[in-house]
């Protein structure tokens, strides 16, 4: 059944550097009759910290969090990852603490966009872009944490002028892995360059993705390799940020 | 009774064990293949890693089994003198390459059983389909080694004893009631490893040859 | 304590040349492709999953009970049973029963326990030779390496380096690029050392409590060669291979080698339920268990961490590790490299030997996919990272726990729950942020080494929302 209204947490990454994806999920969501609250209060849900090993600063953002959600509605988030760390970790990371029944209660309503899109909205596309291809990357925490994998392929099918393009090692992280990048440099990097290889192998012009992590990641090295190497970039968005600009008349 | 047994005793059981859930633990893969489909899979899985599958009965598996000495080359064949399968073929020895029995301990025999010996031959405890195996039990008729040291292994399988699945014939065949013998085996196909480059090469350390004979 | 190491690979030279990390790559490939077609119905593969837990679960749940009702069936089929809190201890037993029988030499079946503890490089320092049979541990002795995978140990090699490293080892044999002859002159050379070894030397796949019985699986029949031809066997093993009944052995078979290298079952299966009895012909007349603890009992003392004992050593975690296959086994530095060694390693010897390794992931989760006893080896390295960070070290049994806590980052990331659990501060330092984008360095170290500086938005969401009028509550 359709939900009237729903919390949308639109995560840091998104607050930050990729807004516009953050508002076209918005629209997707508002074009179906449902009315989004965005608590202003919102920050991160804390998973930097948490995979970290840093429990107790994560812990004092995630209970920040929990609280500004006091409806019993669903909860869309525009990223696998962060969806993953609400619906999967909070349980753990507020195992035996006093508020514990209330980041349950959060973490049962979690929904990724993609998934709550097709699932819960079962949304119907209408294609007005040009003819394009296109190469998905799916976030290991979409597909792994969060089961979710097949959400955005069922959505792009539904846009006609659109042909999804296969890329090889398609299940394959791109190396993002959050302070592993950072931690682990040569390797985040071995991982991101073939990713981008496979994926311009493809010739797909467009990369979408439900992940910002992932894009920033994905879509950097495109940038680089292009200004260094000059190869050709494809153009990275994030799955909502697409499927708007496509659909709106 | 050594100071780490205790020491090591003594951790475990200091801690609260965890409850598991055992539902999942009996389910167990079943499958109603018939005995036709039993002989179908055990012999396209053996075949599938270069095993021989040659097919008899009762009446005419001597024959089998000399045809097969004969197109092998083999200059001897050791087997077990007792059981069913070694007294029909000494029986009939003037079929066969020279039959050498495995009638000592290795100890006493040990140069010519590593380099003198063709092939041996085995009687086997049954089959499972599933994986296409032979089960051996060693026994002082038939010991671990006959089917581990000459190059060629021949087995004989009854059909009657080709189980489903490894599980079926433990529990059919009655092993935990029986009791194991020192050495309970599951052959499935000859020795082989991809240690090289992951190509596949045959006769590492076991017998580079397998033949099945279905009986 | 030894002073925290660091783990930092350099890519290019962990896997050497492009041609032999293209060869690594088609390796994991084939075997990730292997195992795939072993489980085409994935709702039976997941039911054959949460059975294989089960079991091991199960078997961990009552570990003590088991490990002395193991013990019991062995002596009562005729097998010694040692037991050894560390890997010296295990390695003096192995060392004794050798002097005993006045014994030169040791021909090993595969064993990772042994690697474990580092028997080859203990035996040989007190005039002991060790060898080992299976091919790929052959090789790699012969190169004087170590084992890169726990299934395939010399997978980081190509024919080519393997051709050219027995010619100079065997020089009497001619030059051969042809696996097939190589196999057979290992096989000769290997035959006139089983012939002649006083003991042989095995690991366990699983030791059946109900039965006392030792199982094995192995595909050459190097396994079975080491625990048949010498005359004493000794097998070493790890305290939580032990599983509770001989039904549980046919699912655990069922999942391991397809899991493995995408076999239906291994070429041998080796049950041993005791020495040779008096009217046998064959087989040991000795036979050994060595139990070796090794950190294992501290492990099993937390609930979380556990999980990891229920490893049955499949390898499948390895394979499809996107770090393992750029980096290679030997870039771990460890006995177990690939997922389950970043777990298991910190874990026995505690954070500051091999704690880095808990950094080697980007936790994309391949490993808890494919592990066919469902440890969820991502939480575990998670766990691991709180660990190494942690204050409250007495919480945890992990060695070293909180010696990876440096002050700045920990005063960062505090500063960081402070900010953005503090909504007013988080959106003034985003909206300033913003707003100063243009003083953002385009150079961000590591992250720019391959890919270009990401742009802060002109705008927050927080903001552009509140503009469009979005409800906040
Ligand atoms: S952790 Fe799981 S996948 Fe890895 S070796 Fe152990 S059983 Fe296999």
């Amino acid at each position: 059944m359709k939900p009237e209204s729903i919390y949308f947490f639109g995560t840091c990454l998104i607050d930050l550097i990729y807004p516009k994806a953050g508002v076209s999920a918005v629209q997707l969501l508002q074009r179906e009759g449902v009315k989004v609250i965005y608590p202003q209060a919102q920050t991160c849900c804390g998973q930097p910290a948490w995979n970290s090993g840093y429990r107790n600063e994560a812990r004092k953002v995630a209970r920040a969090q929990i609280q500004l959600f006091p409806k019993n509605i669903p909860i869309v988030i525009p990223s696998g990852s962060c969806a993953g760390m609400m619906k999967t970790h909070y349980p753990e990371l507020f195992k035996g603490e006093p508020d514990e029944a209330d980041a349950l209660k959060v973490a049962n309503r979690v929904y990724e966009l993609t998934e709550f899109l097709v699932d819960v909205l079962k949304v119907q596309l209408q294609d007005l872009g040009q003819a394009v291809e296109v190469a998905v990357h799916t976030s290991c925490s979409a597909r792994r944490e969060m089961g979710v994998a097949d959400k955005i392929e069922q959505l792009l099918g539904q846009l006609s002028n659109v042909d999804v393009k296969e890329q090889a090692y398609k299940a394959e992280c791109c190396g993002f892995g959050g302070t592993f990048a950072v931690k682990q440099p040569e390797i985040s990097a071995a991982m991101v360059t073939d990713k981008t290889q496979h994926i311009r192998a493809t010739g797909a012009a467009q990369l979408v993705s439900q992940d910002c992590g992932c894009l920033m990641n994905i879509s950097g090295a495109f940038a680089y390799q292009a200004e260094h190497e000059g190869k050709s970039a494809p153009k990275a968005q994030h799955i909502a940020e697409f499927l708007w600009e496509r659909t709106h008349g | 009774m050594s100071k780490a047994r205790a020491n090591i005793l003594q951790r475990l059981t200091a801690v609260e064990r965890p409850v598991v859930d055992l539902s999942a633990r009996e389910s167990l893969s079943r499958f109603d293949w018939d005995k036709a489909e039993r002989i179908r899979r055990f012999t396209e899985r053996m075949q599938a890693v270069r095993a021989e599958v040659h097919q008899a009965d009762r009446a005419n598996w001597l024959d089998t089994v000399a045809t097969i000495c004969q197109q092998k080359g083999l200059n001897n064949l050791l087997l077990s003198p007792t059981t069913e399968w070694g007294q029909a073929i000494t029986q009939n020895a003037e079929r066969f390459p020279t039959l050498k029995y495995y009638e000592r301990s290795i100890e006493d025999w040990k140069q010519e059983m590593f380099y003198e010996v063709d092939a041996g031959l085995t009687s086997t405890l049954g089959g499972i389909a599933e994986t296409g195996t032979l089960i051996l039990w060693s026994s002082p008729d038939e010991p671990r080694t006959l089917s581990l040291v000459p190059p060629i292994h021949i087995a004989i399988l009854e059909t009657d004893k080709l189980y489903s699945t490894f599980a079926e014939a433990v529990q059919e065949q009655g092993w935990l009631e029986q009791g194991l013998p020192t050495n309970a085996l599951l052959i499935s196909g000859p020795s082989r490893s991809a240690d090289i480059a992951q190509v596949l090469a045959y006769g590492v350390h076991g017998p580079k040859e397998l033949v099945v004979v279905l009986v | 304590m030894a002073k925290p190491t660091e783990f930092r690979v350099d890519v290019e030279k962990a896997l050497g040349k492009t041609e032999i990390r293209a060869h690594f790559r088609k390796a994991m490939d084939t075997l990730m492709i292997n195992r795939r077609n072993q489980f085409p119905d994935d709702a039976a593969l997941q039911a054959l999953r949460t059975q294989a837990q089960a079991i091991r679960a199960n078997a961990l749940s009552k570990l003590p009970e088991l490990l002395q009702q193991l013990e019991t069936n062995l002596i009562k089929n005729g097998v010694q049973v040692h037991w050894a809190e560390t890997t010296d201890e295990a390695n003096q037993i192995v060392l004794g029963i050798m002097q005993k029988h006045n014994a030169k030499s040791i021909i090993k079946g595969k064993s990772m326990v042994s690697e474990e503890m580092g028997l080859n490089h203990f035996l040989e320092e007190r005039g002991i030779e060790a060898l080992e049979s299976d091919l790929g541990e052959f090789i790699i002795q012969l190169d004087g390496e170590t084992p890169s995978h726990i299934i395939m140990p010399a997978i980081h090699k190509s024919k080519e380096q393997i051709s050219a490293l027995f010619h100079e080892k065997f020089p009497d044999i001619p030059y051969t690029d042809n696996v097939d002859e190589l196999t057979a002159s290992a096989r000769r050379i290997l035959r006139d050392k089983f012939y002649a070894a006083p003991v042989g030397l095995s690991g366990v796949n699983f030791a059946v409590a109900e039965t006392g019985t030792l199982c094995l699986v192995e595909n050459e029949g190097n396994g079975r060669m080491s625990t048949t031809i010498p005359p004493v066997h000794i097998a070493v093993t790890g305290i939580e291979k032990v599983v509770e009944k001989l039904s549980d052995i046919p699912s655990l078979l069922s999942i391991l080698p397809r899991s493995a290298t995408g076999q239906p079952i291994t070429t041998y299966f080796n049950m041993i339920s005791g020495p040779r009895k008096p009217d046998e012909k064959d087989g040991p007349t000795e036979v050994h268990l060595v139990l070796l603890d090794n950190g294992r009992s501290r492990i099993y003392s937390d609930p979380e961490l556990l999980a990891t004992l229920r490893c049955i050593r499949c390898g499948a975690c390895i394979n499809h590790c996107p770090v393992y296959v750029r980096i290679g086994g030997h870039s771990y530095g460890t006995v177990y490299p690939g997922p389950i060694g970043t777990i298991l390693e910190p874990q026995k010897s505690g954070l500051s030997v091999h704690g880095e390794l808990i950094q080697a992931s980007s936790l994309c989760g391949a490993c808890g996919e494919v592990c066919p006893v469902r440890i969820p080896i991502p939480n575990i390295i998670n766990r691991l990272r709180y660990d190494s960070v942690r204050k409250d070290t007495e919480n945890t049994p992990t060695q070293e726990a909180g010696t990876r806590r440096k002050s700045l980052e920990a005063a960062t990331w505090k500063a960081w729950s402070w900010a953005a659990s503090t909504p007013s501060v988080y959106n003034f330092g985003s909206k300033t942020a913003t707003q100063l984008r243009g003083l953002v360095p385009n150079n961000l170290g590591a992250w720019t080494s391959v890919r270009s500086a990401p742009k802060l938005a002109e705008q927050t969401l927080h903001q552009q929302l509140k503009t469009l009028g979005v409800d906040h509550e």
